[in-house]
């Protein structure tokens, strides 16, 4: 400690060099070394003491961070003129630079174009000052509203969920420290903290805007206006207080999946995910305690045998992408050792991909979730297996006509295997891309795949020319899940009804599944697979389970969690 | 120390001369007011200005021509020698105030230079002849003279407890001879580790007492070394002890770190502070025998003579105190309070309610009439614990300090109070207050002061950009008076001229006043909401008026910064603080200020009337807290114990207690009849820059940088401590470490500083603060 203290009190003064470099700038040639010494000394005690003062500016100014403004007013006291054309909001870095034995670090002045300057159009004028009221509490408790930060942060919300021994009771703690010490504190003062503190965490019933909030919410993300749902998929995204309507949110997806995996319903299902893709985005929440519901819901939209109405039809491959998509987020996300999501994942894909009776739709499912997972895994998972599934795509597209909805289904896998691996492939394997070695080595796809690869060395190669200094990544372009993209017209009026539930129907039905006092059954019900196979099936809705009972483990805090909104939505 | 205090203790008839004469313009009717001023007291004004700046080394500025010369140099600079030109000065002043026979303030203005002695001889040998010798020539003569006599006087003095005069004022002698006499260098460290190795090996209950000599010797000692350019020994001894400092005096060692020169101690206002004013330490007188015996025997002169030189012993019969008794105390720039500082009567008792016959409407006024003050007095009943109806016996005359005259729009606010404080809620520790939070949005050029109105209707802000925003807190709009061409339309007898004399194409929701040429660091409601004061870094007071949303005056005076200003509970004074280390009490229309308030050894920070308007409160960055009479500029009450300068202070509602938060992040409750530290709440991570009590006094809430407001249990704070006559007289309280209990509520806004609370009359609490978007 003692130590750490002298260290930092240590006097610092500037290196002679920089005086003498100054000396130079202002053309003073030569510098003695002494006068240097003597010199920098003196400009290290007067900079500090300008920095003292300056400090006294900030702190006056209500402020953490020293601007330019405060040394210019340190100055200023000191009946110094202060500098000119120092100015600056940002942080301005030094750069470093060195050579010829010199180290220098210096500010980047870039050269203008005053003609830039003068074209350039006005900026646009700042926003006036404005005042904005709101409670910040009301009668001692505070209310959970985006201008709050939220009640639960984050972090706490985290450690709850992944060390739930620590986390015993929220306040808990603190309470007993307080009534132990304070034994003089009467009981009412206690019951009062009590209730201040607790109130937020200890009830499951949500307040009556609450009950309405979440109402309109799910209304608008399965209605049919768009407009309507971006702005509520906006508030799940962005919204602080949603902490306690967690549960409800997490319910509402996973059943709306499974009763829409059942109906086809892909416009459905794909709002669903996006409600997914909003409650992760909010940087409020944390969802560890709800992915025993979230993690089938979205697995159930990549691997289900079908999506749609008329797979033939319906782009029901963005869904899975996009699901995929956000199973990959959520794998980096919440991982861990303990619940080893990623590896039960990759597992689950790996096994139903290795079935021979899987179909394609499922097997397009499993290559872009195992896809997402990275490039490590398709190096491992996926390449491997590229000539058996160039063989098994030959097949459906050589062999003789089976069905339509099978070669769309193989030449997807097809164009999903090819975009996945190349970028992979250039970076792992060496020059040069020979046609017949792609052959040999990938089989049926080697030749299509060699001319991907190319096509990706070349893009690199370009990219690292255009932008300096970056890594060679090969960005692909995310499409975002939009109903445009999908392929379904939802917009056209003429087939929205029939596609398209009435919304209100369908939140009564997702929110009441059953009857409270039925246990909830074992989560297997959630999973809808592919069922040609059935052994194959079995065996994935198995894998698929471990993640559920993982959860279950937990399971009476989060059935008492269920229950009690289930009661009080009820009533 | 106060400039005035010490007139009044070198000549205590010299009082009433001064109280008549400065006071007369508070006396006088409005309408005379500047005329009052313009006669007689013309030279008294440039000389009072004068006094603070001889006494204060240049660090102070006036607006006085007398010394005009001064403000276009480095203010600094003067250093611990004051220079041939501040003697010139002083003796010309001097020939000046004999030509126009102001005899009496020749006297003291002698005495206050200390110029007694030479200035004496200088009459008697030139009795005769002109006093045309005393300047130029014979300053140097002047010079060597105070120098010898400064020698000389540390033998003279060595009287075991340097107990001369209370108000011991650092005399030019010292600040010339500091340090003159030489030691073995190398020997310092030898020294200070005999020290060190004898305390630690005392006992333990002198142990902690005798551990304070550690920091002030510490610093003595290295500028000792820095002063007699032993550069290298001085950076080994830093480097050697300055672990051993407590953590709360970092600020101050890393200041003294960048100090490694003898040129470097001129221009250092800290240092000049150290060394003129005495560190005062508080000792058992068990601990200081013990001390000085240890000092004899090993003949260790060189210490000795530091702690006779720089320090003040107070010594204290009875039980030694303990470690964290001393910390509690301890931190601030000059060391403790001395004992007999705080001795002084305050009175701080609220004073009388008017009588006001309020019309009654309806039972509820009328109950609230009869029994007279209703409400609010009763429940200051409470908090007071023992108070008659008529006349709190703590509770200053009514007249003590002139006061303005009630008018009819006051007395209709004052109903309108009334009236409201009886919808009030009773707050406690079950019955929270709800907190409304007032954010500004897209404040980017920085948010520096909030002020709300009493009444809670407009709320102002001083951004750093040199504005001062006024915004309307209810649905109605600001509005200004009209031109003056337009009122002379109006029809002067109508019943609603009030309301015609409103432009109503002017109406809208906040107004800018422009005019300030620096950051805006405090802005202050006059009561009657017509008025504004605002303060800034340019050095500059300004009143605006919230009528015409114009400025109406500019007082100079400071200089420097203007940290902040604060108008009375009454009107008409107000006062301010900045960096030039005073507070300044004015009048709004004196452009001069009526009193100055010098003794502060940093800038003086902040800024607050007592509710019954005859004291002035001062918190600084030296960390201390000054009270101040308004009536004669005496420091009455002097606290230490914060750690960090102190950005926030507030009374309670019956003026019995003051709450001051620091950078340091904790809160600390003064109690000041007693002049006792009775608390301290710690919680808050970063300085507290707001501070407020509710209507009632039962709840402390203070805002600070870190984003929080909390609710502090203040009635429980107050009532757990049971101040006898022991502890006032010693004044070493057992703080009970009880933050914990006394914490009611913390809420937490989203990356809002803190900036202001207020509590509305009926107990709502409002907090205001920039929403920084980063």
């Amino acid at each position: 400690m003692a130590e750490e203290r002298r260290q930092k009190l240590c006097s610092v003064i500037l290196p002679t060099e920089s005086m003498k470099a100054i000396a130079e700038s202002v053309g003073v040639g030569s510098l003695q070394e002494e006068s240097c010494l003597a010199l920098s000394e003196e400009v290290s005690y007067r900079i500090k003491e300008i920095a003292q003062d300056a400090l006294k500016f900030m702190h006056h100014g209500k402020r953490r961070k020293l601007t330019t403004g405060d040394i210019d007013h340190a100055l200023k006291l000191k009946n110094v003129e202060p500098l000119y054309g120092f100015q600056s909001q940002e942080f301005i870095p030094f750069r470093f630079a060195s050579g010829g034995g010199r180290e220098l670090h210096f500010y980047e002045e870039k050269e203008v174009d005053l003609s830039d300057i003068i074209n350039t159009p006005l900026p646009r004028v700042p926003l006036d000052v404005s005042l904005k009221a709101h409670w910040l509490s009301i009668d001692g408790v505070q209310p959970a509203i985006p201008e709050n930060p939220p009640p639960v942060p984050k972090e706490q919300q985290k450690t709850d969920s992944t060390e739930p021994l620590k986390a015993v009771k929220p306040g808990q703690e603190e309470e007993g420290s307080i009534q132990t010490k304070g034994q003089g504190a009467s009981s009412a003062e206690v019951k009062g903290k009590e209730k201040m503190r607790m109130k937020p965490r200890s009830t499951h019933e949500l307040s009556v805007e609450q009950q309405l909030y979440y109402k309109e919410i799910t209304e608008a993300c399965v209605g049919s206006c768009e407009a309507k749902r971006a702005e509520a998929l906006q508030s799940i995204a962005t919204d602080p207080g949603l902490y306690q309507m967690l549960p409800r949110f997490s319910t509402f997806i996973s059943e709306g999946v499974r009763v829409n995996v059942v109906q086809n319903n892909l416009a459905l299902l794909i709002y669903l995910m996006r409600m997914v893709k909003a409650l992760m985005d909010n940087p409020t929440l944390y969802l560890e305690k709800y992915l025993h519901e979230l993690i089938p819901a979205v697995v159930t939209c990549i691997v289900s045998k079908q999506l749609c109405l008329r797979p033939d039809v319906d782009n029901h491959w963005a869904l899975r992408d996009f699901a995929a998509r956000l199973m990959a987020q959520s794998c980096k996300t919440f991982s861990t050792t303990t619940n080893n999501i990623q590896s039960r994942i990759t597992k689950t894909f790996t096994k139903a991909l290795l079935d021979d009776k899987t179909q394609w739709t499922t097997r397009y499912g499993c290559i872009a979730g195992l896809a997402e997972l990275g490039h490590d895994v398709i190096k491992t998972l996926i390449i491997p297996r590229l000539s058996v599934e160039g063989a098994r795509i030959k097949a459906v597209m050589d062999g003789p006509v089976v069905s339509n909805i099978d070669k769309i289904g193989a030449d997807h896998v097809q164009s999903l295997l090819l975009k996945h691996c190349a970028c992979v492939v250039a970076k792992t394997r060496p020059l040069p891309d020979m046609v017949d070695q792609y052959k040999a080595d990938y089989g049926y796809l080697g030749t299509m795949l060699c001319s991907h690869v190319v096509k990706a060395r070349a893009q690199a190669a370009f990219q690292a020319q255009t932008v300096n200094r970056t890594t060679l990544t090969i960005t692909q372009p995310r499409p975002t899940l939009s109903m445009s993209q999908s392929g379904l017209s939802a917009s056209s009026g003429s087939r929205t009804p029939n596609i398209i539930k009435v919304p209100s129907s369908l939140t009564l039905m997702s929110t009441r599944p059953g009857t409270p006092t039925q246990p909830s059954p074992p989560a297997t019900k959630y999973i809808v697979m592919a069922t040609s196979a059935g052994a194959a099936s079995t065996q994935q809705v198995r894998v698929l389970n471990e993640f559920v009972s993982l959860y279950l483990s937990r399971l009476p805090r989060h059935l008492y969690h269920f229950r009690a909104c289930l009661t009080s939505d009820r009533r | 120390m106060c400039l005035w205090c010490r007139i009044r203790q070198k000549n205590p008839k010299k009082k009433t001369y001064y109280a008549a004469h400065v006071m007369t313009p508070l006396l006088s009717a409005p309408g005379e007011k500047m005329a009052a001023v313009q006669d007689a007291p013309m030279e008294l004004d440039s000389e009072k200005e004068t006094k603070p700046e001889i006494l204060s080394d240049g660090t102070s500025n006036l607006s006085g021509n007398t010394a005009s010369g001064t403000l276009s140099s480095p203010p600094l600079t003067a250093g611990g020698a004051p220079k041939q030109e501040d003697q010139q000065t002083l003796i010309a002043v001097l020939q000046f105030l004999r030509r126009n026979k102001l005899t009496e303030s020749v006297d003291i203005l002698r005495r206050e230079a200390c110029l007694e002695d030479q200035e004496d001889s200088q009459t008697l040998d030139g009795s005769g002849g002109g006093k045309g010798d005393g300047d130029g020539g014979d300053a140097n003569s002047l010079l060597s003279r105070v120098s010898i006599a400064s020698a000389a006087a540390p033998q003279s003095t060595l009287t075991p407890i340097p107990v001369k005069s209370e108000y011991d004022q650092p005399d030019v002698s010292v600040v010339l001879s500091a340090y003159s006499q030489q030691g073995d260098p190398s020997l310092y460290q030898v020294y200070y580790t005999g020290l060190k190795n004898f305390i630690e090996s005392v006992l333990d209950c002198h142990r902690a007492e005798l551990s304070q000599l550690f920091y002030p010797l510490f610093v003595h000692m290295y500028l000792e070394l820095v002063y007699n350019n032993h550069e290298t020994k001085a950076k080994a001894f830093f480097e050697k002890f300055s672990g051993d400092q407590e953590c709360y005096y970092q600020d101050d060692l890393q200041i003294l770190c960048g100090l490694t020169k003898k040129e470097h101690l001129k221009g250092n206002e800290a240092l000049l502070d150290f060394r003129t004013s005495r560190f005062v330490l508080r000792i058992s007188r068990d601990s200081y025998q013990l001390l000085k015996r240890h000092l004899q025997e090993r003949h260790n002169n060189q210490i000795w003579n530091i702690i006779q030189e720089h320090l003040y012993i107070d010594i204290f019969d009875g039980m030694p105190r303990s470690k964290s008794q001393i910390d509690s105390m301890s931190g601030s720039f000059a060391g403790e309070t001395r004992r007999e500082v705080n001795k002084a009567k305050v009175f701080y008792g609220l004073l009388k309610e008017p009588e006001i016959e309020v019309p009654l409407d309806d039972e509820d006024d009328e109950a609230e009439n009869e029994e007279g003050k209703p409400k609010k007095k009763k429940t200051k009943k409470d908090s007071m614990g023992s108070k008659s109806k008529k006349q709190d016996p703590n509770a200053p005359q009514q007249n003590r300090i002139p006061l303005p005259e009630l008018k009819d729009s006051d007395k209709l606010d004052k109903i309108m109070y009334m009236k409201e404080s009886t919808k009030r809620i009773r707050l406690g520790p079950e019955n929270l207050p709800s907190i409304c939070f007032y954010s500004f949005l897209n404040a980017y050029q920085g948010l520096t002061a909030v002020d709300f109105t009493d009444d809670s209707s407009l709320l102002a802000g001083g951004f750093a950009d040199s504005t001062v925003r006024v915004w309307s807190a209810t649905p109605k709009k600001l509005r200004k008076v009209k031109s003056a061409a337009e009122l002379n339309l109006i029809d002067k007898e109508s019943d609603d001229v009030l309301e015609r004399i409103m432009d109503e194409k002017t109406a809208s929701e906040s107004k800018n006043l422009y005019g300030h040429s620096g950051p805006v660091y405090g802005v202050s409601f006059s009561p009657d909401r017509n008025y504004l004061l605002s303060s800034s870094e340019d050095g500059t007071v300004r009143l605006w008026s919230l009528q015409t949303f114009t400025c109406l005056v500019g007082y100079k005076g400071h200089n420097y910064p203007v940290w902040d200003t604060h108008f009375s509970p009454f009107g008409y004074y107000f006062v301010s603080g900045g960096h030039d280390r005073v507070a300044r009490l004015w009048a709004t229309d004196h452009y001069q200020p009526l009193r100055i308030f010098a003794g502060h050894l940093a800038d003086v920070t902040c800024t607050r009337f007592h509710p019954n308007s005859n004291y002035v409160v001062t918190g600084s960055t030296d960390r201390t807290i000054r009270l101040w009479d308004v009536l004669n500029g005496n420091c009455v009450r002097f606290f230490t114990g914060h750690k960090g300068p102190i950005h926030s202070l507030a009374f309670s509602p019956n003026g019995k207690f003051l709450a001051s938060g620091s950078t340091d992040g904790r809160v600390l409750l003064w109690d000041i009849g007693h002049g006792l530290m009775i608390g301290e709440l710690k919680g808050h991570t970063d300085t507290i820059y707001a501070l407020k009590f509710s209507r009632d006094g039962e709840i402390l809430a203070s805002g600070s940088m870190d984003n929080t407001v909390r609710l502090w249990d203040s009635m429980k704070a107050f009532d757990d401590m049971e101040t006898d006559d022991f502890t006032a007289a010693t004044g070493h309280i057992p703080l009970p470490d009880n933050s914990q209990e006394l914490l009611l509520g913390m809420y937490h806004s989203k990356s809002t500083p803190v900036t202001h609370l207020h509590f509305t009359r009926r107990n709502l609490l409002l907090a205001a603060g920039a929403y920084n978007s980063q």
